[in-house]
């Protein structure tokens, strides 16, 4: 590429943690200045608007718990996709995955007739296997025939929505529930423990931070996770080195898928209680998470901090609705955002931007 | 209803469906052919829809409004390129940031404008004489809108660019070669550049026939993931104008004969059936090809950067 005339690019030898850390965070300020000009246009100063986010979003028990509990289904997700990403297969299929874990542990919640005790750990485990089975049917499209991943993940989703409705508008439609398309209520010993007062399910948030140890682990210190980095970086070298890069990629989707399925059994065990209309079960989460992955640079302890992060975004969602009757809708902007910005100052890690002097 | 007249709605649907997934194919097409693959046909495309309904409602001229879509829809597709070509961005994410963009940025705007009805719409034009020719005429002459036409009339035009002119040549060969390309005093940037912007016209495009001309409407997310199934069409064209005629009208076609399925499948699961096709479609087309290249341009997704090779 010809550079312009009045700047330089030139390699730079691997980025330090701190220049990563560093690029990230002027990333993100960078999109929330942008972000800033949108509140302007609506006549509230960009600045009174940050800080009601940041004082709703944390600045009260309530904002704080909201927070935790919106960061908790993106916790699992992104975990997911940076183990997915890892392989580099392009998992844009996480929201379809939680939605059928929902569909999963609603089916055993109401239908399995287990006695109490078991029903949880049960759920849990459907909520794996259904996200899992979601995520491994483009997982083997693309292995076998090579489809387009990001192309079958998306139109999994839109299935997987199109399943909760016909679900909840056909045979699931709960008996007692009258005109509203909704499942009956989760039975008492179906439904997840939260933290007193809060919409925390904390059974869930100890899965998902447990993860992200353990994927961590996975990735940095076997060889399953080494296979899967090698097959990410380098397809080529994957083949020479005699890895069985289907069953590597089958494996990264399952975990991947899994994940998410468990993070969406938390949002229908945790707070809906019941399998209900599915934007309503997820407020897009699994995009969302395809940030939180992207900005944790795949490193699923990164997670933590990044699903953190944006559960304060969404959480501000709320606040920017609320308290500032300003559209919604301004959170997919501000994601949109992130994520170019992201990207874009990538190349200030690998390349070094000089102005050149005329 | 009888045969007759149930085949000729049909297709004469299947035509009005099928053009804006077919305009926004033909220009995903150039756009991988120079190398850069834009996952944000869905972003751009609801631009389009809002900023044509805008226009149209506000000024009452519907063409107006489809300049505007596509001016919109050209400016939006730069900042993917700015990202994908000057920066080197990695071009899946960054399709996928324009996406999120556009609906964010298209549901804020569109805010208030949901249920206002819109009565500058395209006008739906009838061929005098040729619509009176028994089957064909219906089908292809009577009801459908002059974007139908141009956009069928685009085909041949691109093919021909494509395959039988120098910049065609050029098109093609930044997208298999860059090197290649550039040794030979070509600005590989630039054609990129080039491309993208003319997908983005034509996705705007696109978005804004579905707001004043197919239904002449404004909802939230109205483009429902035709954004997407552009994406897999230009997979089945084989990155082909002519291809991608016979992938979006099949496409289309199918759609609306699932509808003859009513009586027996519930209508939830009717809706996902679009979805469904687009995956067989791209296992249809994979059968048998896999060994052999699927005929992707070489350096689609791959930044260039002169001398790193």
């Amino acid at each position: 590429m010809r550079s312009p005339r009045w700047l330089e690019i030139e390699r730079r030898p691997l980025p330090s943690g701190r220049t990563i850390f560093l690029v990230s965070v002027a990333a993100i300020l960078g999109a929330l200045v942008v972000a800033g000009l949108f509140f302007a246009a609506y006549g509230v100063s960009p600045v009174r608007a940050y800080a009601e986010i940041f004082q709703g979003a944390l600045g009260s028990w309530l904002g704080l718990t909201e927070t935790v509990r919106r960061a908790i289904p993106l916790l699992l997700c992104g975990i997911g996709l940076s183990i997915a990403f890892r392989a580099l297969f392009w998992n844009i299929g996480a929201e379809g995955q939680l939605l059928m874990g929902a569909i999963g542990a609603a089916g055993v919640a109401l239908f399995s007739g287990l006695p109490g005790p078991l029903l949880i750990p049960a759920m849990f485990v459907a909520g794996f296997l259904a996200g899992a089975l979601w995520a491994l049917i483009p997982a083997a499209l693309k292995a076998k025939l090579g489809l387009n991943d990001v192309i079958t993940t998306l139109m999994m989703n839109y299935i997987a929505i199109y399943v909760v409705e016909w679900l909840i508008h056909g045979p699931w439609k709960g008996p007692t529930m009258r005109g509203f398309a909704y499942t009956d209520r989760f039975p008492p010993a179906a439904q997840l423990p939260t933290i007193a007062g809060t919409r925390i399910h904390w059974p869930t948030l100890l899965v998902g931070l447990l993860a992200a140890v353990l994927v961590f682990l996975l990735i940095a210190r076997t060889k399953r996770g080494f296979e899967i980095r090698v097959v990410g970086e380098n397809p080529h070298a994957a083949r020479y080195a005699g890895i069985n890069q289907v069953r590597t990629i089958l494996f990264a989707m399952l975990i991947s898928g899994g994940l998410a399925g468990i993070a969406g059994m938390g949002e229908v065990a945790g707070i809906h209680l019941r399998l209900l209309s599915p934007t309503q079960i997820s407020m897009g989460y699994g995009y969302t998470a395809i940030i939180v992955a992207w900005l944790a640079r795949r490193n699923p302890l990164a997670v933590i901090l990044t699903a953190a992060f944006f559960g304060i975004i969404m959480a501000g969602g709320d606040v920017i609705k609320v308290t500032l009757r300003l559209p919604f809708q301004l959170i997919n902007v501000f994601n949109g955002l992130i994520l170019f910005f992201l990207i874009g100052s990538e190349i200030l890690m690998h390349y070094r931007i000089r102005l050149r002097r005329r | 209803m009888g045969w007759e007249t149930w085949i000729i709605a049909t297709l004469s649907r299947t035509l009005a469906y099928g053009t804006p997934l077919l305009l926004g194919t033909l220009g995903e097409i150039y756009a991988e052919r120079s190398g850069v693959l834009n996952l944000g046909i869905e972003g751009m495309m609801i631009m389009g829809a809002y900023s044509a309904f805008a226009v149209a409602y506000t000024t009452g001229n519907p063409w107006l409004g489809i300049l505007v879509a596509a001016v919109v829809g050209g400016g939006f597709s730069l900042i993917h390129a700015f990202a994908s070509i000057t920066l080197k961005a990695n071009q899946v994410v960054s399709g996928l940031a324009l996406t999120m963009l556009g609906l964010g940025l298209a549901g804020v705007l569109g805010r208030g404008w949901e249920g206002r009805p819109l009565f500058a719409a395209i006008p739906k034009i009838t061929v005098p004489l040729l619509s009176d020719i028994p089957v064909l005429g219906p089908i292809l002459f009577k009801g459908q809108n002059l974007i139908v036409y141009l956009t069928i009339l685009l085909v041949p035009v691109l093919w021909i660019v494509l395959y039988r002119t120098r910049a065609g040549i050029t098109i093609r060969a930044v997208g298999e070669s860059p090197a290649t390309a550039d040794s030979l005093g070509i600005s590989v940037s630039r054609v990129r550049y080039l491309c993208v912007a003319f997908g983005g016209v034509l996705a705007g495009i696109a978005g804004g026939y579905l707001s004043v001309a197919y239904r002449p409407a404004w909802t939230e997310g109205m483009t429902g993931g035709m954004g997407w199934i552009v994406i897999a069409l230009t997979i089945f064209a084989f990155w082909n104008p002519v291809n991608g005629l016979l992938g979006a009208y099949l496409f289309a076609a199918l759609y609306h004969l699932s509808f003859r399925l009513q009586p027996w499948v519930a209508p939830e699961l009717l809706k996902a059936m679009p979805y469904a096709f687009a995956i067989l479609v791209l296992v249809f087309v994979s059968r048998g090809t896999l060994q052999k290249r699927m005929g992707a341009p070489a350096a689609l997704t791959l930044p260039y950067t002169r001398g790193e090779e």
